[in-house]
């Protein structure tokens, strides 16, 4: 295609259209989306809680797309990428979306990540299982509005009716008269076209997709397979020094002089080291925030990374602990402060229906357990770092962040200028979890240019990640339930200690932040991040006499959204316990739970709907050949289902359990995430990896606190599931319902705990109601 | 100190401290950003490449004491025709991706000692390596792949060699 001039003034007339002839002779068609119907706000942020709702940069005004697709000289087509690639493979889904109503053939298609850049993309985020839903309609817009210009283009130049052309593989055909036109020689004309509206496009009939629902392969993988530069860590900047920043092992503390300074300053390839001591104290009793942005700490700059470290590893800083640098601070004496909590009379009601305890005394059955489950930490395998290169009042950054627009924020607050002096490249991350919805890598980078005078790649040590995490708040949760004579649960008492303290303040932002607290400026509870519990969790909507209580102690560590925040805590707990209702029952575990889930709900349209959650259980049931398996002693089946960021996972566990060596043999799923399957591949690879990272949590991993500090250091007291340990099969199923679709990165974690929990206890009789099981004893097979 | 490394074919003399890690020089002074870091203490092996032909993790590898040739992720070949590389594409094995410079390393070492592994073969040999994202059972797929396609490219004649 020729390189296309454009009429400047004609280019501002079109309000509805940008178009920008680039150096490579194609043609950007820019096209404004209108804004997502309420409806999709809502199906993104049902059941979301801490990971679905506010903090994610708060509500968007008027959503829009812009500057997507661009038809090359050569017949290719380039995509643009808008969100965070962390490993969910968003980076070829969403274009995936534009390609399939574009109507373009996949091997032609050519993807190119943007920019955060938020006057052209709206939602530039990971976080909430939030891509697909929100996605779904507007890059399918983007793609059905361009191929209707190219259509309407085509029939101008032939002066055919519209309704004789039919398109595919980026062309234009008129069968009547045999002829075609490439979208390439069509695209200088749809350059001057208006485009239509967004409503009035219509979109392919899903039995005729091409793309969407077929295997597509992860769009970087060639650059991953031959090791090409492509993540965080890989990134390069002329003259740029490698940076280590030590911070204080308690949060909120302070270097107050490094012994060795002169040193340390002497060691080979070092470059610079800088001390900061001056970022505002957070007073002993504050809930902590979310993302504070830049901490204390010393840096050191070093000509090789390898240089910077040797250097921090001599070193001698004295430190101011803080408030928080305490013996109270430990997990011992938090366990024990749980447990007088829940002696004592609750901090607050969060919700109470019927008459809890009249119904326990009258109950046929009662049923108590007391649950609780660790901190842990996200790590993903790429540590923390960011490269950034601060000059003249204007800071470049290359980011991994899941929250872009939160980091450039924080950086452009650190270094005081606009946020739109921050120019900010989106890079692969090595694996995100949630970790990366916090930017304190990406201030600390941007601080230490800014203060050094030089480009920067600032790394964090594996110890400096599992010491500085966003830690999955632990909790406790002091169940009683009841059941009637005919099975029926009558009475569900819960009292939930988790980490915070009662407060009149405003709630703070934060990514994965508390859920909303009662109404008005009276006291009320405030949970750290992804602490809280909202007052409808299941089993609330099915059982008639139900009551949340909830009470919080103070912790001095920072928490927030891991994976499926709050639902990987909290399926383990409910899941588990309603298998020994089901047992004190009398009943089959997934029949017991089939029977709950028909009660009709006290509180609908809280975006659950329990036909969906029968359809994924039974699905996962039939796969599995629940309660017809005939299984060899010391094997068994276990169940689980959780609803969360607007899916419904439905999991199965064959397990086989020898002198408490677990070894997980087979895993089911069956979920109704909607309509249609995005990318084949990667959806069964994400569900399965979903089991093995459960998997992980439910057996060894756990951060402890002591004096305030983290005592878990790599990955040798924090593990993995390894290769040896993983199931043989994982299988995962999907019912298609007619729902618009939506994630499943988080909503497929949850549930794989209680399965495995329920059928280590079908096929030993123990039940553990603690994670992680290893200090039950247990350990993989 | 200058050290002289052979890696990927081609010979290299490094200036670093006698205690740098392999992978360190490799990322930051050869600029050869495949290797991956992960943990530090061999405990991942996102660092795996291959010495000798042999899988070691490259954060526990000193340069200095290193003699045989080094073949790291960039040295499997630079366009993907690798069997190990070309399994991998097609079982489409990675979500992040950050682990499989490693993971494919340790498995290239392992068909190059044992051309046809059985499932047993490769729990034990891929053990040592972390996937954060769990794509374990995928990983399984591609070696038993990448065997099979080494074998029909390599003949009945050549030798395991042609993996390394």
């Amino acid at each position: 295609m020729k390189t296309t001039t454009l009429d400047k003034k004609m280019i501002a007339r079109r309000s509805f259209l940008k178009v920008t002839a680039t150096g490579a002779g194609g043609v950007l068609i820019g096209l404004v989306v209108e804004p997502l119907s309420a409806q999709q706000g809502r199906g993104a942020d049902k059941g979301g809680r801490g990971g679905g709702g506010g903090g994610f940069g708060g509500p968007q005004a008027a959503p829009k797309v812009e500057n997507y697709i661009k038809v090359n000289a050569d017949g290719s087509v380039t995509i643009m990428a808008k969100n965070p690639e962390v490993g969910q493979g968003v980076r070829t889904m969403l274009p995936m979306l534009i390609a399939e109503e574009l109507d373009v053939d996949w091997k032609d298609v050519k993807i190119e990540q943007t920019d955060f850049d938020p006057t052209k993309y709206n939602g530039q985020l990971a976080g909430g299982s939030t891509a697909t839903p929100q996605n779904w309609t507007p890059m399918r817009q983007v793609g059905a509005m361009a191929r209707a210009m190219f259509v309407t283009a085509a029939a101008q130049q032939w002066n055919v009716p519209e309704s004789e052309l039919t398109t595919g593989s980026g062309k234009v055909y008129h069968k009547a008269s045999n002829r075609t036109l490439s979208y390439g020689q069509l695209a200088a004309k749809v350059a001057t076209m208006t485009p239509p509206e967004p409503a009035s496009v219509k979109f392919k009939d899903p039995k005729d997709y091409k793309i969407i629902g077929k295997v597509t392969r992860n769009n970087d993988i060639m650059a991953i397979v031959t090791g090409k530069p492509l993540f965080g860590i890989d990134q390069s900047v002329p003259g740029m020094q490698y940076a280590v920043y030590q911070k204080c092992p308690v949060f909120g503390g302070k270097p107050t002089s490094v012994t060795n300074l002169e040193d340390i300053k002497k060691m080979p390839g070092v470059k610079q080291v800088l001390i900061v001591n001056d970022r505002p104290d957070i007073p002993a009793d504050a809930v902590l925030p979310g993302d504070p942005g830049l901490e204390n700490g010393v840096a050191i700059l070093a000509d090789t990374w390898w240089n910077a470290q040797s250097a921090r590893k001599k070193m001698q800083v004295n430190w101011d602990l803080g408030p928080r640098g305490v013996a109270d601070h430990s997990s011992t004496v938090y366990a024990q402060k749980a447990a007088q909590l829940n002696q004592q009379q609750p901090m607050t009601t969060t919700r109470k229906d019927g008459d809890v305890d009249a119904a326990l005394s009258s109950a046929a059955k009662v049923v108590e357990g007391a649950y609780s489950y660790p901190h842990i930490s996200h790590a993903p395998l790429e540590p923390q770092g960011c490269t950034a290169d601060y000059k003249n009042g204007k800071c470049e950054i290359w980011s991994t962040s899941q929250i872009p627009q939160g980091g450039r924020q924080l950086a452009a607050t650190a270094l005081g200028i606009q946020p739109t002096d921050v120019t900010l490249h989106m890079v692969r991350g090595g694996g995100g979890f949630g970790r990366r919805l916090t930017n304190d890598y990406m201030v600390e980078a941007a601080y230490i240019s800014y203060k050094a005078g030089v480009p920067v790649k600032l790394l964090w040590s594996r110890e400096d990640d599992m010491a500085h995490d966003y830690y999955r708040p632990g909790g406790y949760q002091f169940l009683k339930a009841g059941v009637d004579a005919s099975g029926k649960i009558v009475a569900w008492r819960n009292h939930f200690v988790t980490y915070g303290a009662m407060t009149t303040g405003p709630v703070p932002p934060g990514p994965g932040g508390p859920p909303p607290g009662p109404a008005g400026n009276g006291p009320r509870l405030q949970t750290v991040s992804a602490g809280g519990m909202g007052p409808t969790e299941f089993p609330q909507p099915f059982v008639p006499n139900y009551a949340l209580y909830s009470s919080a102690q103070p912790l001095a560590i920072r928490t927030g959204s891991l994976r499926a925040p709050s639902s990987n805590a909290f399926a383990f707990v409910i899941q588990s316990f309603l298998d020994e209702l089901a047992h004190a029952a009398g009943k089959d575990p997934v029949q017991f739970r089939l029977d709950l889930l028909s009660q009709p709900s006290k509180t609908p349209g809280m975006g659950f709907n329990p036909e969906r959650m029968i359809a994924a259980t039974k699905l996962a049931a039939e796969k599995s050949n629940w309660g017809k398996a005939n299984l060899p002693k010391g094997t068994a089946l276990g169940f689980g289902f959780h609803f969360s960021h607007a899916g419904y996972f439905a999991e199965v566990a064959e397990v086989t359990v020898t002198n408490k060596k677990v070894k997980v043999n087979k895993v089911w799923v069956g979920a109704d995430i909607g309509s249609q399957i995005i990318n084949a591949s990667m959806a069964e690879n994400m569900a399965q990896g979903a089991i093995i990272d459960g998997m992980s949590e439910l057996m060894g991993q756990e951060i402890t606190v002591k004096n305030g500090a983290v005592e878990q250091t790599n990955f040798n007291n924090h593990p993995m599931v390894r290769m040896a340990q993983a199931p043989a099969t994982i299988e995962v199923h999907f019912v298609k319902s007619e729902n618009p679709p939506t994630g499943l990165g988080e909503p497929s974690l949850p549930p794989i705990l209680p399965a495995i929990a329920n059928a280590i206890f079908a096929a030993t009789g123990d039940r553990v109601r603690s994670l992680p099981f290893s200090k039950s004893g247990y350990s993989w097979a | 100190m200058p050290y002289t490394l052979t890696v990927n074919g081609k010979k290299h003399t490094v200036d670093v401290t006698p205690d740098t890690p392999l992978l360190w020089a490799l990322r930051d002074v050869l600029d050869l950003k495949g290797t991956k870091f992960g943990c530090g203490i061999g405990q991942c092996r996102a660092c795996t490449v291959h010495v000798g032909g042999k899988a070691v993790p490259s954060c526990q590898t000193l340069v200095s004491s290193v003699k045989d040739p080094i073949t790291t992720i960039e040295g499997l070949s630079a366009d993907g025709s690798h069997p190990v590389q070309q399994a991998w594409i097609e079982v489409d094995v990675p979500q992040c991706g950050y682990c499989q410079a490693g993971q494919m390393m340790a498995a290239a070492a392992l068909l190059a000692q044992k051309p046809k592994p059985t499932t047993q073969d490769i729990d034990t040999a891929m053990n040592n390596n972390l996937c954060r994202c769990g794509t374990y059972l995928r990983i399984r797929t591609a070696i038993q792949r990448a065997a099979a396609i080494a074998s029909q490219s390599r003949g009945s004649a050549q030798s395991a060699a042609a993996l390394r």
